[in-house]
Formats: structure tokens, C-alpha cells, sequence
């Protein structure tokens, strides 16, 4: 039994030197992938940015979108910019208190068999095509009202559900039992030791959560396409009617024939891009930060 | 040591505290070994009286049967192997078992006369008189002045808040080391300190019985033997139940001592009983179970 033991233990021989070779084939294989990761969002940013400079001026933020792509006439898609913030503000407002209690009551509240299935339920509708749900408000909300920034503020807050609800979940459940209890054994009810320990805990997670929520619905297209018009040139701020928003700019300019549409879309799209990146990459960042206090009072 | 036992103002005994380290007897046994061991519950009322009291988490039982008086002003201590139910027990001495899904109490737990699982028995009143201290120090992550106004806002005692904090911070011998910053986080303090920050939490609320489970557990020995120190001090005003694994600080600070197994029964499964309780140096010395004895002596299996 001691074969083992007397083989060599030299790094040439044919097994080490097997083992080494498939060590080094899978790490290469490994680090190819994360380089096409991180190189399709390269090319991805480094492509609009190319195209979409040009057209970044300051026409982009002052004027309204042009109707017949006749330079000179609008040609900015301010409307657009202001139509987007408005109808995720709507979205908004309506996903985050809806999903921030369902997540208190999921993580809190709930027995656990119930828990898991809201936990299930939510992570279906995240994955329910966005068409779908800007069909389901169309039959729901548009069919006999008109297109309205209230339609697609509710359509966009469907799509953000999951993702409040389901990140706030997580981080309510990072909050420590140890919390809970001692909350309790100080004579708090369940209701009170939500409000007073485990929200305030928490909340830097429940600000990521948004963050991410919002740069999750200002880049949303196809619930917009069946709530709010396609065609609305002027800047409308009454949520009762249709609005335009960046991403339909985006998605009209390039299919329109007029060169300076397609600028502008570009630089649309450009607009769009550094704004969900920058509000991602903002709540990744306070995401991680509010984390390492939590772990703090573990 | 950074405990201030003897500060001016505090609620402790007037006597001198001497050097910790010197004065400290490694435990009561020995004057107590002489034979002359006075039952050290005389003149001291009943507490708690439990009778036939199990507890099970979804229908397995964790600990059964337990008969037991628990006498105000005294500490008591629960000691035993792992998985013979103490903590549970002393969970179930303020219903914080309640939340837990499953968990079911039999028999009587009678705090001062009255059925604590009653009907009637409102369990945010039992938790305001009797407080718990965790294994693991657990402040919340709000300032120090916070941590300890948590209760007494919870329970409107928000007249002269910061009286109220301020003595129960003497009296968990944390003042001096907290009094210049108030404001800082709960979480800046040492393992030791938090612990301490915890006691306070839990004394703000002018408790009747602390509750503590394993409370040094998790703290290097200086640090223990300040809340040990303060454990001493504490039951002149409270009555305190200790969980412990450590046999040497059950020694050390308990009067009375109750010492816990697991019971196998012919179907294998396990429940905690308990073994005996009586005062510590008997416990100790000359225990009537040779189970207690197997424990105590170190010979357990």
C-alpha cells in the first residue's frame, strides 16, 4: 500500500506535468470569458460614445425632438428627457413602497412555505417578457383611456417590482437575528422592531434597490410602446397624456430615413447609456457599503 | 482593568473594591468545602416555580419534566452539556421562544404567582421585567445613548432620559468609559464593552430578572471576568439566571446551581432533563447524582 508513497515527486513527471497542462487550459478558458464580458461592454460603450458625440450638443438638451428630421427644427430631445424622468418618477413611486413592504412583510411577517412563494412569484414576474406586461396594461389601463404617462408609469412599475422587492428582501434578511431577538427581549413587538432596528439597518440597501429600480425602468422601451405615443414632439409634463421618452427617440430615430434623426438618436442613446451607468454603478457602490455595516453588527 | 466598580454615585455597595485579580477566590468552593454549607436560598423568595415544565420545537421535545424553584436576589446558574436544554429553558423564562415557529411550552411557569403563560399574560410586559443579556453581545447600530434609550422609549419611560441612561450605564460599570462619547456607535465599543452596553440595555428598563446565556462566552478573560464581576454586584437588585459551559464560572459566580443532561431514551431520541440543582458548593462538592458528578469532575461522556 505504500506504492503511493514511493512514487517520484518530481514536477516532470507524466501526471504532473498532465495536471499542469489542463490547470493552465481552463484557466485561459476562464480568463477569455471574462475578457468577452468586459470587452462587449467596451465595444458597446465605445461604439454609441463614437457615434453619439457628434450630436452631443446643447441643442440635444434645450429643444424638442423634430418632426420631419429638418435640421434646424427642434432636433434635441429635451421632451424626451423630461417624458422619461416624469414616467419613472410615477414608476417609482408606485414599485417602492409597494415592493419595500412586501419585502418587509415576506422576510418579517410571512411563514416561511408563504415567503417562498412570494420569493417565487416575484422572481417569475421578473422574468415575464416586457412586451407582455406592456400589453397586459394596454388592455388594462390604455384600451378606452388613451396612451397616458400614467399607463406607462404603471407599466414600467410592474417591471420594477421584482427588482425592489426582491433586493430589499435580500438585504432585510442580512439584518441579524441576534437584532430581532434583542429588540424583542427588551419588549418590542415585531411591527415596532421593523420600524425602530431592522429599516434603519437597512436602508442603504433599500436606497440601492432604488437606484437600481429607477436605471432599470428609464432604459425600458417596449411597455412605453403600447402605453405612451410614439409621436409627441412637444414638452408635456400632465401625466394624463402620452409623453416621449428616450428610449422611443432612440427607437424612432433610427428607423427614420433623415440622417439627423439618426444623430440624434445616437446621442440619445449616448444619454441614456451614461445615466443607467452611472445610477447602476452608484447603487452597486452604496450597496456594498451599506453590507459592510451590516456584517459590522454581526 | 477598566472597570470602575467603586465609582462615586453608582448604585454598588459602599465597600472597597479590591485589585480584581488579587482578591478574586478562584471559586466559593473552598470556604464552602469546610461542610458548613448554608442553603443560601433562606430569606429568599421564590422567583420563578416551574412545575413540569417541557419545551419542544415541532414536536421534538428539548427539554422535559423540569421541577425547579428560582429565588429572587440570588444567582442561579444552568449548567450542563450541549443540547440539554438550558438555553431553551432560559428562553422560556421570558417567552422569547414565543416567535419561534413550532415551539411549544407544557406545564406551569409561575413568575411571582402568576402563570406566565397565561391567557391573560401580555408577553411585552413579561419581557420588560425580565431582560436578557445574549451570548453574543448584540448592541444595535445606533449611537451608545440610543442603544440604551431603545427600552426606555419603547416603554415610555422617556421622563429624565438621561438620568435613566446614565445610571444604567454605572450600573453595568460602563459610564466612565462611555461617558465622552455618547454619540458614537454602539459597534466602536470592544467585545467586552458591548457586552457591558448590552447589560445596561437590559438594566434601563428596570428589569426584575436578567436572563443571561452564556454572556462571556464570547469575550477574552478580562473582559469575562468584568461581567462576572458585575454579576456579583448585580444581585444585590435583581434576581439573575446564568446559562453557562464554563463550570469554573458557575463555581465562581452562582449561589444556586442547576446542572442539566440529555436524556437518550429506548428510541434513541434525545431530550434535555434536569440532574439535580442545590447550592453550588454541594453541587459541586458532594453531588447526590453521579451524573452531576461524571459533569462536574470532568469525566463526562
Amino acid at each position: 500500500m505504500s506504492a503511493a508513497a514511493h512514487q517520484s515527486l518530481s514536477a516532470s513527471s507524466g501526471r504532473a506535468k498532465r495536471r499542469r497542462r489542463w490547470g493552465r487550459v481552463m484557466e485561459g478558458l476562464a480568463t477569455l470569458a471574462a475578457v468577452v464580458a468586459i470587452a462587449v461592454l467596451a465595444i458597446v460603450i465605445i461604439s454609441v460614445a463614437k457615434k453619439g458625440l457628434p450630436a452631443l450638443n446643447a441643442d440635444l438638451f434645450t429643444q424638442v425632438t423634430s418632426t420631419f428630421g429638418i435640421p434646424g427644427e427642434g432636433g434635441g430631445i429635451k421632451n424626451a428627457i423630461i417624458g422619461t424622468v416624469i414616467m419613472t418618477a410615477i414608476a417609482t413611486a408606485i414599485s417602492v413602497p409597494l415592493g419595500v413592504l412586501l419585502a418587509i412583510f415576506s422576510s418579517e411577517f410571512a411563514p416561511p412555505r408563504l415567503a417562498l412563494i412570494i420569493r417565487i412569484t416575484l422572481n417569475v414576474l421578473a422574468g415575464v417578457p416586457t412586451i407582455v406586461i406592456g400589453v397586459f396594461v394596454f388592455g388594462l389601463l390604455v384600451v378606452g383611456n388613451g396612451y397616458s404617462a400614467y399607463a406607462a408609469g404603471v407599466a414600467l412599475s410592474i417591471v420594477q417590482l421584482p427588482v425592489v422587492a426582491r433586493s430589499t428582501e435580500e438585504v432585510l434578511l442580512l439584518v441579524p437575528s441576534s437584532l430581532r431577538e434583542a429588540s424583542m427581549a427588551l419588549g418590542a413587538s415585531r411591527a415596532r422592531t421593523v420600524l425602530t432596528v431592522i429599516l434603519p439597518t437597512a436602508v442603504g440597501g433599500i436606497v440601492t434597490a432604488t437606484i437600481v429600480a429607477v436605471a432599470r425602468a428609464a432604459g425600458e422601451t417596449a411597455p412605453l410602446l403600447f402605453t405612451t405615443g410614439i409621436f409627441a414632439n412637444a414638452v408635456v409634463t400632465d401625466p394624463t397624456k402620452p409623453m416621449a421618452s428616450i428610449p422611443l427617440v432612440i427607437f424612432q430615430g433610427s428607423e427614420s430615413p433623415s440622417p439627423h434623426d439618426q444623430e440624434v438618436a445616437w446621442a440619445a442613446a449616448l444619454v441614456l447609456l451614461v445615466g443607467v451607468l452611472i445610477g447602476s454603478s452608484l447603487g452597486r457602490l452604496l450597496s456594498l457599503r451599506s453590507r459592510r455595516r451590516i456584517e459590522q453588527s454581526r | 482593568m477598566s472597570d470602575q466598580p467603586n465609582e462615586p454615585g453608582s448604585a454598588n455597595p459602599p465597600e472597597p473594591v479590591p485589585e480584581v485579580t488579587a482578591a478574586r477566590p478562584n471559586t466559593r468552593l473552598g470556604d464552602l468545602a469546610g461542610g458548613h454549607d448554608e442553603d443560601p436560598t433562606v430569606g429568599h423568595p421564590t422567583v420563578f416555580d416551574l412545575e413540569r415544565v417541557s419545551v419542544s420545537y415541532g414536536g421534538k421535545t428539548a427539554i422535559r419534566d423540569v421541577d425547579m424553584d428560582i429565588h429572587c436576589n440570588l444567582v442561579t446558574a444552568f449548567i450542563g452539556p450541549s443540547g440539554c436544554g438550558k438555553t431553551t429553558l432560559l428562553r422560556t423564562l421570558n417567552r422569547l421562544n414565543d416567535p419561534i415557529p413550532g415551539a411549544a411550552v407544557d406545564g406551569k411557569v409561575n413568575y411571582r404567582g402568576e402563570d406566565l403563560y397565561g391567557d391573560d399574560v401580555d408577553a411585552v410586559e413579561v419581557r420588560r421585567r425580565i431582560g436578557m443579556v445574549f451570548q453574543r453581545p448584540n448592541p444595535f447600530p445606533k449611537s451608545i445613548y440610543d442603544n440604551v434609550a431603545y427600552g426606555l422609549r419603547l416603554h415610555g419611560m422617556k421622563d429624565d432620559l438621561d438620568n435613566r441612561v446614565e445610571r444604567a450605564l454605572r450600573h453595568a460599570a460602563l459610564w466612565d468609559e462611555v461617558k465622552d462619547r455618547l454619540k458614537a456607535s454602539g459597534l466602536s465599543l470592544s467585545g467586552g464593552q458591548q457586552q457591558r452596553l448590552c447589560i445596561a440595555r437590559a438594566l434601563a428598563i428596570e428589569p426584575d430578572v436578567v436572563l443571561m446565556d452564556e454572556p462571556a462566552s464570547a469575550l477574552d478573560p478580562i473582559s469575562t471576568q468584568s461581567i462576572e464581576d458585575l454579576v456579583e454586584q448585580l444581585k444585590a437588585e435583581y434576581s439573575i439566571i446564568i446559562v453557562t459551559h464554563n463550570m469554573q464560572q458557575a463555581a465562581r459566580v452562582a449561589d444556586v446551581t442547576a446542572f442539566f443532561s440529555v436524556d437518550v431514551a429506548e428510541d434513541g431520541s434525545r431530550s434535555g432533563v434536569l440532574v439535580e440543582q442545590g447550592p453550588t458548593s454541594k453541587l459541586f462538592i458532594r453531588p447526590s447524582d453521579p451524573r452531576t458528578e461524571a459533569y462536574v469532575t470532568g469525566r463526562f461522556g
